[in-house]
This record gives C-alpha cells, sequence and structure tokens, in this order.
C-alpha cells in the first residue's frame, strides 16, 4: 500500500521489540466479540492511484460544473477568478499540511499570515480587530450573537429579512438550544431593504439587531441609521456580509457603526466547492476582545527580542476554560484564511475597488439586458453584483429549465426560502469579473424564449 | 482590622461592615504571569463562594470565589492596565475589589494568617 | 520598513547555552553578521503592510465599462480601502518564504497526540481541484450536481458501514462542531420522549471540546474519574447514572492511548439508566477497520475527516465532522443531507422536504451542504485503502505507538505503561527529571533535534504529560530516529542539562514573550 511505509519485515521486528507475538496482541483490550476478524465485508479492497482518480473523475464529471455554462448563481457563494498563484502558494507543503501553530518557533509562517490577515480582515470590516477565522459565515454570525448577549447581557437578538436564510436557520437551531430569543423578521419583495422593521423591533432587552450588507436580496441596508437606532437602546449592531468584494465600493460596515461584523470570506481566493470549506469573518470593537469567539494571533518578541507572533488569549477558549469558554470552537478555517490573505494581497486596496467597480458593472449590464425581457422587473432600488428580479412565472422551474438549456441562471428565492409565502416569481442573479457580455446574451435569449407567450 | 483567608487562597480584610478582597502570594505563585483580571461590577450582591471574578494566566484561568456575602463597592481599576500588579503585590496593591458585607458571621468559617500558614505548608 | 531585518533572526550554532550574538567567527572572532540580516538559506520575511502598497497589484483587469448605479451613490465608500498589494513576483515570494519558517508534516514527523498528523496524500488535493467538484454552486439545480451529491451518499455509506452504524450526519464543519451536532440529537431525543435530562457525564480526562460543547448545547458537566490503569471508573460512572443524566461522552480509544474495554458495559449501563451514549470520535484512526463503535453500544460519534481520514490540517482548519447515529438518534439528524430517490436521483432534503420521514430533524447547522472539498479528498484517502488497506491502517499505527512505548519507557516514565498495549499514542511524563527541567524543555528540544514535540500538557489527568502520537505513515527508520532523539533528551534531562531550559536555539525564532503578548494583545499591525 502506497502510504504505508512498514514492510513486513519491520512489523516483525517491531513487534520483537514490543514483546508482542502478532499485531493482534496490541488490541487485547478490545472484547473480542466485538473484534473484527478480517476487512468488513462488503466494502472494496484497496485501489491503484489510476483506479481512484477514474473514478472520482468519473463522479466529478456528472456535475455541470461553472466554468462550463453562462453562471450568476450568488446567494451567499460567489464565483471569482482566483488567481493561479494562490492555488500554487496553499499547497506549499509547509502550509498545507502543518498543524495548528501551538509551537510558535516553528510555526512564524502560518501565524504571521494569520496576523497579516487578521489586520486586513478588520481593515476590510472597518473594525478595530478580527480574529483568525472561523467554520464559515453562517456559524460565524451566530458566534456574533452570543457575543453580542455576553457584551450587553441581554438575550434577544432581532434578525433582519435581508438575513441569508440559511444564517437565520443556523441560528433559530442553535438558539433553540440555549434558550435565546430570536426575532426574525419576514422577507418581502420591497425595492428597499427592511431597515424601518429592524428598528421598530428594537425594545430595551434587545441585545442585537443583525443586518446583512448588501442583504440577501441584493439590497443595501442604511447600516448608520439602524446603528443609530440600537445604540440608544444599548444593544450592539451586528452586520454581516456575505459578499465581501462589495466592501471595494461601498462603505465599510464598522465605518458605519456596526460594533461587530461578520462575514463570509469564500469570495476571496476560495472557490465555490458545492459549499464548503469556506472561511467565516469576525471583526469588532477593540473593547470586546475577551469576549470574542474563535483563536487569535498576537504580536510579541522572543527571548532575543525578535518579533514573533503567537496564538494569544487562549484562556476564552475550550481547551483551557472547558464548560466557561466562549465557544466551543476547536479549529479555524486555516487554509482558507490564507488563500483569502493571499488573495486580498494580491488585489491590495486599489485593486479591490477595481474588482468590485467591475462586478458592478457586470451586474448592471445583466440587469439592464434581462429588464429589456418584457415581463421582467427589477426589484432592487441599488445593488451590487447581485439582485432580485421578478419574473412573469415560476422562478424556480425558470431556473431548471434554464438548467436544460444549458445556463446556470440565477437562485429562485422558494429555494432559499422554501416555506415562505409569495416569492414564487424572484429570481436572484450575480455577476462577477468572471461574465462575458456573451454569457449575458445566452443567458437573455434562454430566459426570452422561456417566457415567450407568459403575460407579464 | 483583620485578615481572613480561604482554602482557595483567597484573602479578605475585614475593618467594620467593609471588606477588601483579593488572592494570596501563593496562589500568584502558583498561577504563574498573570495576564488580565474580569472584575466583577460595582453593586452587583454575591453570596460567599459565588465565581465573581477571573484571573488569567497565559496557560490557565482561574475563576476567584468570594469569601463573603454582600455587595461590591469598588474594583481594582488599576489591574486593568497592570494585571502584573497581582504578581508583585498579591496582598497590596494586587486587591481585586471591596465589598460591604451582609453577614460577618460568615467569617468565622474561615482561616486567619497562621492557621493559612499552617494549610499552605500541607499543600 | 527598513528597519524589519534588524530584528532578523540568526542562527547560533554551536553556542546552544549562550546568548544571541551570531555565529562565532571561523578564527573565533567577532560573530559573523551578514548586512541584509539573512543567513544563506535562513531568510526573514517583512509584513506585507511594510513591503506592499495599496496601488500595487498582482491581477489584472478590464476597466469597469460604466460608472456605478445612481442608486449605489448614497452607499459608495469614501476612500479605497486601506490594503496593501503586491505584484504577483512579490506575493509568490513574499508566501514562499514565510512558508519556509513553519515546521510541516512533509517535513518530519509530526508526533502530535490526539491531533493524528499522518501524510496528506496529493491525490486527494488533485481529486478535489477537478472543476466538476471544486468549481460547482451548492445552490445549483440539483440535477446539475448529482456527482457531487453522489460523492456525500458514497462517503456517507462508508462511514456508516466501517462504524456500524445507522446513519450520518455529514454537514458539521469540524470535530466539535461535529460533537454539537451529537448532543443536539440527544437533546432532541429526549424532548421527543418529553424528558428534560439536563447532566452530560464526562471524564476527567477527556478533551476541553467535551465539557464546552455540553455546556453549549445546555447541558450541565459532571466530571467522572479515572482509575488507576487510565481508564473510566465504571463504578464511579454508574453511581452518577439516574434520571437527570442525558448521557455520557466518552473518548475511546482514550486520551491516554488506551482502548476502554468497558464501553459495551459503560454503554448498556447508560441506556438501561434512559441515557445515550456519545462517542469522541478523535481517535477512531487507532480502531478503524478493527472494531465498530456499533457494536459497542455507541449512539453519536463525530469523524474528524482531517485524522483519521488525511484532509489537510492546513495550519489550524478547515477540518470536517460527520457524525455517525444510531437507530435511536438518526430521526433527529440535522438538515440536509442526501437520499436516493426510487427515480434513481440523489436529492437533498433540507426545510422544504423535511416531511418526507425527516420531520424531526432538529435544525440546521451551517448554511449549505458542509465541507464538500473535505468530503472529495476523505473519499479518495478510503478508496485508495480499501477495507483492507483501513484495517492496515490501524493496525500499523497502532504498530508503531507501542514500538515508541517500549523504546522510550526505561528512560521516561510511562504512566500507563502496565496497563496493557497502549493504542495509537504513547504516553509518557516529565516524573523524574532533573529539578527544574520540564515537559516543556524536553518539547522545545526536540525542535532542536528537527522535529515537531509531541502534545503536551494533555491529557490533564496526567502531570507533565507527553503524548506522542506516530501515525501509520512514519516508517521504521523514522521512528528510530525519532526515539535516538527523544532518548538523548531525557538523558539529557535527567542529567540536568541546564541548556534544554532555552531551547530551541535552532529554529526561526527563540521562545516567544506569551506573557507579553496576552498582557498588551497586539492583533493587527499598527504601523
Amino acid at each position: 500500500m502506497r502510504y504505508l511505509p512498514l514492510t513486513p519485515a519491520d512489523r516483525a521486528e517491531m513487534l520483537g521489540v514490543i514483546g508482542a507475538a502478532s499485531v493482534d496482541d496490541l488490541f487485547v483490550d478490545v472484547p473480542e466479540e466485538a473484534r473484527l476478524s478480517g476487512p468488513i465485508e462488503g466494502l472494496p479492497m484497496h485501489a491503484s492511484e489510476m483506479a481512484v482518480e477514474r473514478h472520482m473523475t468519473a463522479l466529478a464529471a456528472k456535475n455541470l460544473s461553472a466554468g462550463s455554462a453562462p453562471f450568476f448563481l450568488g446567494a451567499g457563494a460567489y464565483r471569482h477568478h482566483v488567481p493561479a498563484s494562490v492555488d500554487h502558494l496553499i499547497q506549499r507543503g509547509e502550509f498545507l499540511t502543518a498543524y495548528t501553530p501551538y509551537q510558535p518557533e516553528i510555526a512564524q509562517g502560518t501565524l504571521q499570515v494569520l496576523f497579516e490577515f487578521q489586520t486586513q480582515v478588520a481593515r476590510l470590516l472597518g473594525t478595530d480587530i478580527a480574529n483568525a477565522s472561523m467554520y464559515d459565515g453562517s456559524t460565524a454570525c451566530w458566534e456574533a450573537i452570543l457575543m453580542a448577549a455576553r457584551v450587553t447581557r441581554k438575550g434577544r437578538a432581532v434578525l433582519s429579512g435581508g438575513l441569508h436564510p440559511h444564517y437565520g436557520e443556523v441560528v433559530r437551531t442553535m438558539a433553540k438550544f440555549t434558550g435565546d430569543e430570536i426575532v426574525s423578521l419576514g422577507t418581502d419583495l420591497t425595492a428597499e431593504p427592511d431597515d424601518a422593521a429592524v428598528i421598530g423591533a428594537i425594545d430595551d432587552k434587545t441585545s442585537c439587531v443583525v443586518v446583512q450588507y448588501p442583504d440577501v436580496l441584493g439590497r443595501i441596508p442604511d447600516l448608520a441609521a439602524i446603528a443609530e437606532a440600537i445604540h440608544a437602546k444599548g444593544g450592539l449592531l451586528v452586520a454581516v456580509v456575505t459578499e465581501p468584494v462589495a466592501l471595494g465600493l461601498i462603505e465599510a460596515p464598522g465605518a458605519l457603526g456596526a460594533d461587530i461584523v461578520v462575514g463570509e470570506g469564500q469570495s476571496l481566493g476560495v472557490g465555490l466547492q458545492f459549499g464548503g470549506p469556506y472561511l467565516g469573518l469576525l471583526g469588532c470593537r477593540e473593547k470586546f476582545v475577551r469576549q470574542m469567539p474563535g483563536r487569535l494571533c498576537g504580536e510579541t518578541v522572543d527571548a532575543e527580542g525578535k518579533r514573533g507572533f503567537v496564538l494569544t488569549l487562549s484562556t476564552r477558549e475550550q481547551h483551557i476554560r472547558r464548560e466557561k469558554a466562549t465557544s466551543n470552537i476547536c479549529t479555524n478555517s486555516g487554509l482558507c484564511a490564507l488563500a483569502f490573505s493571499i488573495h486580498l494581497t494580491l488585489l491590495g486596496g486599489e485593486g479591490l475597488a477595481q474588482l468590485a467597480a467591475v462586478n458592478h458593472a457586470k451586474a448592471q449590464a445583466l440587469v439592464e439586458r434581462l429588464t429589456r425581457i418584457p415581463g421582467v422587473e427589477l426589484l432592487n432600488h441599488a445593488y451590487f453584483n447581485e439582485a432580485t428580479l421578478i419574473l412573469p412565472r415560476d422562478a424556480r422551474e425558470v431556473v431548471r429549465e434554464l438548467a436544460e438549456r444549458g445556463v446556470l441562471g440565477g437562485v429562485s428565492l422558494s429555494r432559499l426560502f422554501p416555506v415562505a409565502d409569495g416569492l414564487d416569481k424572484a429570481l436572484l442573479v450575480a455577476a462577477t469579473e468572471t461574465v462575458t457580455d456573451e454569457d449575458i446574451e445566452t443567458f437573455a435569449t434562454e430566459l426570452e424564449a422561456l417566457l415567450v407567450g407568459v403575460p407579464a | 482590622m483583620t485578615r481572613y483567608f480561604t482554602e482557595d487562597h483567597e484573602w479578605i480584610e475585614v475593618e467594620g461592615d467593609l471588606g477588601t478582597v483579593g488572592i494570596t502570594d501563593y496562589a500568584q505563585g502558583q498561577l504563574g504571569d498573570i495576564t488580565f483580571v474580569d472584575l466583577p461590577e460595582v453593586g452587583a450582591s454575591v453570596a460567599k463562594g459565588d465565581s465573581v471574578s477571573v484571573v488569567d494566566s497565559v496557560k490557565a484561568a482561574s475563576d476567584i470565589y468570594t469569601p463573603a456575602s454582600g455587595t461590591i463597592t469598588e474594583v481594582n481599576q488599576v489591574l486593568a492596565d497592570e494585571p502584573e500588579l497581582v504578581n508583585t503585590e498579591a496582598e497590596v496593591g494586587g486587591w481585586l475589589y471591596r465589598m460591604t458585607l451582609s453577614d460577618a458571621a460568615e467569617l468565622g468559617s474561615l482561616m486567619d494568617e497562621a492557621a493559612y500558614k499552617t494549610y499552605v505548608e500541607s499543600l | 520598513m527598513s528597519t524589519v531585518n534588524a530584528a532578523g533572526w540568526k542562527p547560533t550554532m554551536g553556542d546552544v547555552g549562550g546568548d544571541a550574538g551570531g555565529e562565532a567567527g571561523a578564527e573565533g572572532g567577532a560573530p559573523l553578521k551578514t548586512a541584509s540580516g539573512d543567513y544563506g538559506l535562513m531568510l526573514e520575511e517583512a509584513l506585507i503592510f511594510e513591503l506592499g502598497a495599496k496601488d500595487k497589484c498582482g491581477v489584472d483587469f478590464d476597466e469597469a465599462d460604466r460608472a456605478p448605479a445612481a442608486g449605489l451613490s448614497k452607499f459608495l465608500r469614501k476612500s479605497v480601502p486601506d490594503l496593501p498589494g503586491l505584484t504577483e513576483p512579490e506575493a509568490v515570494r513574499h508566501y514562499t518564504r514565510l512558508s519556509r519558517q513553519n515546521y510541516a508534516i512533509d517535513l518530519g514527523p509530526f508526533p502530535l497526540g490526539s491531533c493524528t498528523m499522518k501524510h496528506n496524500p496529493r491525490l486527494n488535493e488533485s481529486m478535489a481541484r477537478l472543476p466538476g467538484f471544486a468549481d460547482v454552486h451548492p445552490m445549483q439545480p440539483q440535477t446539475t450536481v448529482q456527482g457531487a451529491l453522489e460523492v456525500i451518499e458514497q462517503l456517507a455509506n462508508w462511514l456508516i458501514t466501517l462504524t456500524g452504524m445507522a446513519s450520518v450526519a455529514m454537514s458539521p464543519k469540524a470535530g466539535a462542531h461535529g460533537e454539537l451536532c451529537g448532543l443536539l440529537c440527544i437533546r432532541a431525543a429526549l424532548d421527543a420522549r418529553g424528558e428534560t435530562r439536563d447532566v452530560v457525564l464526562v471524564p476527567e480526562s477527556a478533551h476541553g471540546t467535551n465539557p464546552a460543547t455540553a455546556a453549549f448545547a445546555g447541558f450541565k458537566v459532571q466530571s467522572i474519574p479515572a482509575t488507576p490503569d487510565g481508564r473510566v471508573d465504571v463504578a464511579a460512572l454508574k453511581e452518577k447514572l439516574g434520571p437527570n443524566v442525558a448521557g455520557v461522552m466518552i473518548t475511546n480509544p482514550n486520551t491516554c492511548g488506551l482502548f476502554e474495554s468497558e464501553l459495551k458495559t459503560i454503554a448498556d449501563a447508560v441506556h438501561a439508566a434512559g441515557g445515550y451514549v456519545y462517542c469522541d470520535g478523535a481517535n477512531f484512526n487507532a480502531i478503524v477497520g478493527k472494531v465498530r463503535p456499533g457494536d459497542l453500544g455507541v449512539d453519536a460519534m463525530h469523524i474528524n475527516l482531517h485524522k483519521t481520514f488525511s484532509t489537510p490540517h492546513g495550519g489550524g482548519g478547515p477540518g470536517a465532522g460527520p457524525v455517525v447515529l444510531s437507530q435511536a438518534l438518526a430521526p433527529f439528524a440535522p438538515l440536509p443531507f442526501v437520499t436516493r430517490g426510487a427515480d434513481g436521483m440523489i436529492h437533498l432534503v433540507e426545510e422544504e422536504n423535511r416531511g418526507e420521514g425527516h420531520s424531526q430533524a432538529f435544525g440546521r447547522m451551517v448554511a449549505f451542504h458542509g465541507q464538500m472539498g473535505m468530503f472529495t479528498r476523505a473519499l479518495t484517502y478510503i478508496l485508495s485503502h480499501g477495507a483492507d488497506g483501513l484495517r492496515q491502517v490501524a493496525e500499523d499505527a497502532v504498530l508503531n505507538a507501542n514500538y515508541v512505548l517500549r523504546a522510550c519507557e526505561d528512560v521516561l516514565p510511562a504512566p500507563f505503561a502496565q496497563s496493557g498495549p497502549c493504542m495509537h499514542e504513547a504516553l509518557f511524563s516529565d516524573a523524574g527529571l532533573a529539578d527544574g527541567i520540564s515537559t516543556l524543555d524536553i518539547a522545545k528540544g526536540l525542535i532542536d533535534e528537527g522535529f515537531h514535540p509531541m502534545t503536551v500538557y494533555f491529557p490533564l489527568v496526567v502531570k507533565g504529560a507527553m503524548l506522542v502520537e506516530p501515525t501509520e505513515t512514519e516508517s521504521k527508520a523514522g521512528l528510530d530516529r525519532f526515539i535516538g532523539s527523544l532518548r538523548s533528551l531525557a538523558e539529557r534531562a535527567k542529567a540536568g542539562d541546564q541548556s534544554l531550559h532555552s531551547a530551541p536555539h535552532f529554529a526561526p525564532r527563540r521562545r516567544l514573550d506569551e506573557t507579553q503578548a496576552a498582557r498588551k494583545p497586539v492583533l493587527v499591525w499598527q504601523g
């Protein structure tokens, strides 16, 4: 077996040193009746690299990859061009096959990257500080709510109706078990986001309001106004960013008064990967540092006075606080954070701004073209690279039929919000820098063909 | 002014119905370099044995159990910037909080300095 | 920008006890110093904030062909984000130079007990990057992602079969997330029974995630002591069972590297008392193919794909933590999961169709469907090994650990060496070393020897613990070199070699001041 270096002679010699007659003697503590006598039946035996590659390639071929079709999906996962050097660098064995940097003397590579990542994330989100990443945007969102509860000592969170429904579902699932009160506002097809409803739902017991920016329909809430309202009642604004590229064009949530900003970092450096692994971003005000979840990397010096980095403030974490930890999270999303950081370094501030401008321009071109089709209307007043269209017929059926025609034409709101009413005709479409004019034209042509004869 | 000690290595110095609480020099030595002190809220009413404060070192977080019941009246703000004071002056300038005592009789179950010294030597 | 290398690291070969100041000159004169602060292949690297500029860019774009829409005007940023950029050659060099300051499994043994640092096959990486897996959106129509859903289905079948369980929840993002999933299944099952049991029993040797997770899930934690031979005290556990006990969390093999031989007895007692058995599967790699947890009465167990099934640790994640479930807990598994319909198509069970036999699902733990990129890698690894190879994995992992245990127990105390064979990890302690020399010093000494240290000060039940997990992907020759170094360090420590206190001497950094880092946290670049 190509991954197992021991030879039969090695094994025999080692058993001799141990003083065991056979390897089974090393498993004597497993009750005899539970010990398996041989390979589990019904499962295939070992396979060559070629054979496994054949099997996996056949499975991969059953999928329609985003790059092989005109592609317009977003809804919390975005297809961006990732420079080739990003994937090359994260496959350096010293990054790929290192562990959590608990021995800082021989992990300065990972640690310096985390320190750079934290700084980049804080600057991008407009917060004082940021952590070394979390599982993904949805779990970071829940952690932010718990954190707000610790900071304010209140337990009522208000979720905007513009929050990604999976994020809301994760929060409601977790809150069932922790007993936190969650107020979920409905999602309506209006041109403006539900800022007024969010502000109206704030009371003295509210720990935080959770507002996605841009929201799941692509609309852009007025964070400054919401921040003012929640701060007046002693609560916090948690802003959620699922498309960080947007922050190259629109103001950072921290600069608008958000106290905790969480996000999904997948857009930068990390591919779509059918939903994971991604990385959660979490930044906040410096005064909340002791209430933050997740790993933190800090600057210090070594015994000779040289600058170096270590994981720090670990007394917040599970391996020390045990049942009193701020979170049970153990793993972050290190390699995805590295990819995010490299991509953002390749872009730089100007590059990110330019990338964002291109995204917005592509989305404008898409919206303009599609809304020339009779019966197709734009919902949003404002949008970045994703907007909601209202079709003259059921959007979910349209998406399926577009797929049959080789076009991956967005996400229907009824797939995202399966239990909500009144969203059947709404289609969420995204356009990034990867979309070409030809893609847009193909999408429009196929969509028009599907809508012919449908009364507007 | 009388000073009492607990088996969890807190001390309380009592004057009238006012107490000042800290951790002992022995305790700080066991914890190593103190990096942060999470102080209670002024005005909080606490019962003897409640965990009211946490003292962090690099690798450990230790709960501080209040030696007496009452109300927190003041916390040692200096520790916010200089937690190392708990190391250097555990039983003087490194005090944690002051409180009014609601039940002076509780103090009877605590050790005096000599008893605590014997207790520490037995550890 | 110009001062970075002034603080650069310099090797101090030859004078391990000495202070800083560089290497002695060839003639024994003044220490050699370079003008750059670099020393041959030992390279310092500045921060991107010192190297880059926000108008530098390593990506070329088309210009945006139009101005922002009017509706966006009031939301626009006032200035360009203050993020440094680098061109591609500069960026490649920056990260490559940084990478060289890391130890990694690709460089040598990484014997972190309980963390399972084994070789990461590169076939896994290339398969995960096939566009059919890497470039697929989670919300695409399900007809266009049948291959991706089939990867989930196939991996799920392997995990169920290897563990002898009824079902598996695939979506948890990592081990601790999987623990949470398992405990929430238990909570949901108790709710369905109309019971409010609120205590979870956790052995004192457990990893800190166990009590943290139990508390997070709303349970009170009660600790169970260990017997002198390093296993759960079954009698003490039985005494604690009662109508308020929701279940137990047991790690098997346990954190002392021993198989909990009484697990079936414990499980029977817990079940008789109305509770459930959660098994922490962090150490499943020791027993895969040798014994099925389902045969031992386990109700839920998470599997760290990054441990047992070789997905890379990546400097701290991403992980993946699917949870296998017994018949009793299966109905409560969170959304989404995959099922195959009568038409042969695989489809996702989500919020909208949970009514189809999954109405008791406790909810959702993540956006989308879990760590697909990790599933692809793990399935590739499993298919490579097959049922026979996985069994050999466990056998070689256990053989390697016992070899280290027996080859070192005469120079380093092994607290449970008399408890029988260890499983995949060997536990030592620092008892008996010269005064003042501790586990930390041995660990840092290993760095100078060219190895990554073992897990230290865990489990907490052993003072000065050193937990060595070689894994099955170390050769005998590699183990012999490691054993040689460990024995040498143990002997130096017994002899009171004070130079160990200041180890490592030959790493990119000397010991770092963690106290300063924690007292005055600097978490972002201050410039």
